[in-house]
């Protein structure tokens, strides 16, 4: 009777906290909206009091109707089906308005010459969008499913892990409409403006609590390797974001903001923040990923459990080394320029100890990768990896980088990593997350998935190959001289000799593009609860745990 | 080692997180802080001054336009740089940008010393029609920030904040941020002597060509052509006691 009391008590008290916040939230949108001394400011005001309100009235009816939201023993899996949902979304959004900025570089008349449909506003809404979109819904939803899983106990939080999703969605918005309209501190991948950063910290705070507070009830020993991966994924992007995005606002309710570090110290804290964001953002968070999904649809063991250890701790102790390799021969002193190209050469290994532990956890199934086109990109992904993660440790060399800075061949590397790596293995996850999620037999169709991959494949290879041809011929004619001593080519010769291979990179895009779009199809018709076409030639792992032979899960909410 | 020992860590969710951050800060701790108390990372150099109201709010519209994107400004101590561009780029010169233009991608050429090589009305047709004088150019037009006013109500606050975040922005470089931005896009020659002992090399003129309002092109082109002017480099020595 006590501990019910208790219980109860606990209930109100997150019930009043919640309705508080929204209620905050909800003075503030008002002041904003009310008070703003640019537009942009007010506009944004009116969507957090938008949003803030219709959260404080779903709650309050939720309240009063005392309607018990899950059964307690179960998993929380509604918020990661909108997770699922959302990473989708966001993807389809992201890659197309990346094919939209590559097409703009072949043929500059498509920028429209209107502030809002210029390359230097929408390229932020493209790199946030994958990146932080479509990268982050599959983080925050593959990373609420994985803790749930791997130890046993229901997500933390009652309120808490809807608010993470939603106030992560108000972020993407708010960054996304604040780019448009010309909101931006121009600090790469940290675009966002002082309002908009403070907002994210909020909604990390939580989302790292949620992850640690369910660790903390696990009914597992152990901690599972993924969740080291994911925990340190989120509090190394905690750090990052908020050491690097330290300013002071023009007006407390206004957008622009002068950030407190200048020139050589902020370039040095900028790409110690951008290069991070790439290793933990884009790759520690989704090595967590792998070793969930790779042993579970191979229905094999992690390879090496000392290997992991191993590359975990010395992974995440190089990378945040690895920064002032984006700076080589600028105004950054040379022995930082040095400890940074020396980090990034010794990263290679614990990169490649990372890819091998995930291809190696195929031992005695690599037939699947011909049976299984889900497993196939899951581990293509993880070859990817391998490849960009020699690629950098290259680039980051000073005389391979004094050619390839300023060029395409960076923009190439990116997305060898960023398409090859962290979108097939989203896209793995998502294949595998769907019907078990949904609670069905099978993917709707296996042979959509084979077209999936092959095409947008061939677009991964059109791009970076093209990138490579670009960026080293470019690099090559900036330093050209003739016979009598003279530089050879004009800017402006280089910026000609690119059209073609921008052509062939768009080209590119527009391929994975139309894989995603297959996808989405493929997804849809999935959940929505159609007769697969060919669950026969589908693995049993295929299927929501609940329709597999001889197994026990837990039952889902 | 006994790998036994790894389960302290595996076991306890809270060790594992001191762990993780530990690890984690080192790297950053080494590589950043130092760079705020090692005199030599910025050379002394003489005539860095805090950019002029007129040319911070230009350079406030090359921050919201995503200039940065295609455009440089680090010349680096390469060869071929130096021929193209110029001298390579000093510390010193970019110690009162916040944030830091270096950029990370060439698809336009560096602009770190673009100040005065091109004349005010080339700069006018270019960002009007990139292609009207560079046929090749996949640049994007901005035919918008010559008919846009310049909106400077807040110009003084934005000294004010800069000299918070250490720009050494004077009470009078401040009290006269409004006035000193219509003076120098040529409105009026009152009080020039005084602008230009605040502001050494400043440029002042029509720099959109237009009289009237003034105009987002004209603090623009103002920042532009100020970009890399105010270090001497017949006089600087990079030999000398600037060496890094």
């Amino acid at each position: 009777m006590a501990a019910m009391l208790q219980r109860d008590e606990w209930k109100a008290f997150s019930d009043f906290l919640a309705l508080g916040a929204a209620g905050l939230l909800v003075v503030v949108g008002l002041i904003l909206a009310l008070a703003g001394e640019d537009r942009v400011i007010a506009f944004h005001g009116c969507i957090l009091l938008g949003a803030a309100g219709l959260s404080f009235l779903y709650m309050l009816t939720q309240i009063i109707e005392k309607k018990e939201p899950h059964d307690a023993t179960s998993y929380a899996d509604g918020v990661i089906r909108a997770g699922v949902i959302a990473t989708v979304f966001w993807g389809l959004a992201g890659f197309l308005i990346g094919d939209v900025i590559a097409w703009q570089l072949a043929f500059p008349v498509l920028n429209l010459d209107l502030p809002w449909t210029n390359f230097g506003r929408l390229r932020p809404v493209h790199t946030s969008a994958v990146i932080f979109a479509f990268g982050g819904n599959a983080l925050i939803a593959t990373s609420f499913y994985v803790v749930q899983r791997t130890c046993r106990a229901r997500l933390a939080g009652k309120w808490s892990p809807w608010f993470v999703f939603w106030g992560y969605q108000l972020f993407i918005v708010l960054a996304a409409t604040g780019y448009v309209l010309g909101v931006t501190q121009s600090k790469e991948y940290a675009e966002p403006e002082w309002y908009v950063d403070l907002w994210l910290t909020a909604v990390w705070v939580v989302y790292f609590l949620v992850f640690v507070a369910t660790i903390a009830k696990r009914r597992e020993p152990h901690i599972y390797v993924a969740n080291w991966f994911y925990l340190a994924f989120i509090v190394t992007v905690a750090m990052l974001h908020i050491v690097n995005n330290l300013a002071v606002p023009i007006s407390l309710v206004g957008t622009k903001s002068y950030i407190i570090y200048s020139g050589v110290q902020d370039a040095m804290t900028q790409w110690w923040y951008g290069h991070n964001a790439v290793g933990f953002f884009l790759t520690a968070g989704f090595l967590g990923m792998m070793y969930y999904f790779v042993p579970k649809r191979a229905e094999r063991p992690i390879y090496s459990y000392r290997l992991s250890v191993v590359h975990f701790w010395s992974l995440i102790f190089i990378y945040i080394w690895a920064g002032p390799h984006h700076l080589h021969y600028t105004a950054l002193p040379d022995w930082a320029q040095t400890l940074g190209m020396t980090f990034s050469i010794i990263l290679w290994m614990p990169s490649w100890g990372g890819m091998i532990n995930g291809l190696m956890t195929l031992s005695g199934a690599w037939d699947k990768l011909r049976t299984d086109p889900v497993i196939r990109m899951l581990i293509v992904a993880v070859a990817f990896y391998g490849m960009s993660t020699f690629e950098g440790p290259l680039m980051s060399i000073k005389s391979v980088n004094a050619l390839s800075h300023y060029t395409d061949w960076t923009i190439g590397h990116v997305h060898s990593g960023a398409l090859g790596w962290v979108a097939y293995i989203t896209f793995g996850a998502l294949y595998c997350l769907v019907p078990w999620l949904w609670h069905r037999k099978a993917l709707y169709s296996q042979r959509l998935v084979e077209w999936h991959f092959w095409i947008s494949t061939l677009g991964i290879v059109l791009y970076i190959t093209s990138m490579w041809v670009s960026g080293i011929l470019q690099g090559l004619m900036w330093r050209a001289y003739d016979s009598l001593g003279f530089l050879e080519y004009s800017f402006v010769e280089t910026v000609e000799a690119m059209h073609p291979f921008y052509v062939i990179r768009a080209a590119g895009g527009l391929l994975f593009l139309i894989g995603a779009l297959l996808m989405t199809y493929n997804l849809w018709r999935t959940a929505r609860g159609d007769e697969p076409v060919d669950a026969r030639d589908q693995p049993a792992v295929a299927a929501a745990p609940e329709f597999r032979p001889g197994e026990y899960t837990a039952p889902a909410e | 080692m006994s790998w036994a020992k790894h389960q302290v860590l595996e076991k306890s969710s809270v060790l594992l997180l001191i762990g993780i951050l530990i690890v984690v800060a080192i790297g950053g701790l080494i590589e950043i802080a130092p760079l705020f108390w090692l005199s030599s990372t910025i050379e002394k150099v003489q005539g860095m001054r805090p950019y002029t109201p007129l040319e911070l709010a230009g350079r406030d519209i090359y921050v919201r336009e995503g200039c940065y994107l295609c455009h440089s400004q680090m010349i680096r101590s390469l060869k071929d740089e130096v021929e193209r561009y110029g001298h390579y780029s000093l510390a010193a010169e970019s110690m009162y940008d916040h944030p830091f233009q270096w950029g990370s991608k060439r698809t336009g050429p560096d602009l770190a010393r673009v100040g005065g090589k091109y004349s005010d009305e080339w700069h006018r047709a270019h960002m009007t029609d990139p292609r009207a004088v560079v046929p090749e150019s996949v640049m994007p037009g901005y035919p918008f920030l010559a008919k846009r006013e310049l909106d400077y109500g807040d110009i003084a606050e934005r000294l004010k904040v800069s000299a918070i975040v250490g720009v050494p922005y004077t009470e009078e470089m401040i009290e006269s941020a409004k006035t000193d931005v219509e003076l120098q896009a040529g409105a009026n020659t009152e009080g020039l002597k005084e602008f230009l002992a605040r502001y050494p090399k400043a440029q002042v003129r029509e720099f959109d060509g237009e009289p009237g309002y003034v105009s987002e092109l004209d603090a623009l082109i103002a920042y532009m052509q100020m970009l890399g002017t105010l270090v001497d480099f017949a006089t600087f020595d990079a030999a000398g006691p600037n060496l890094r």
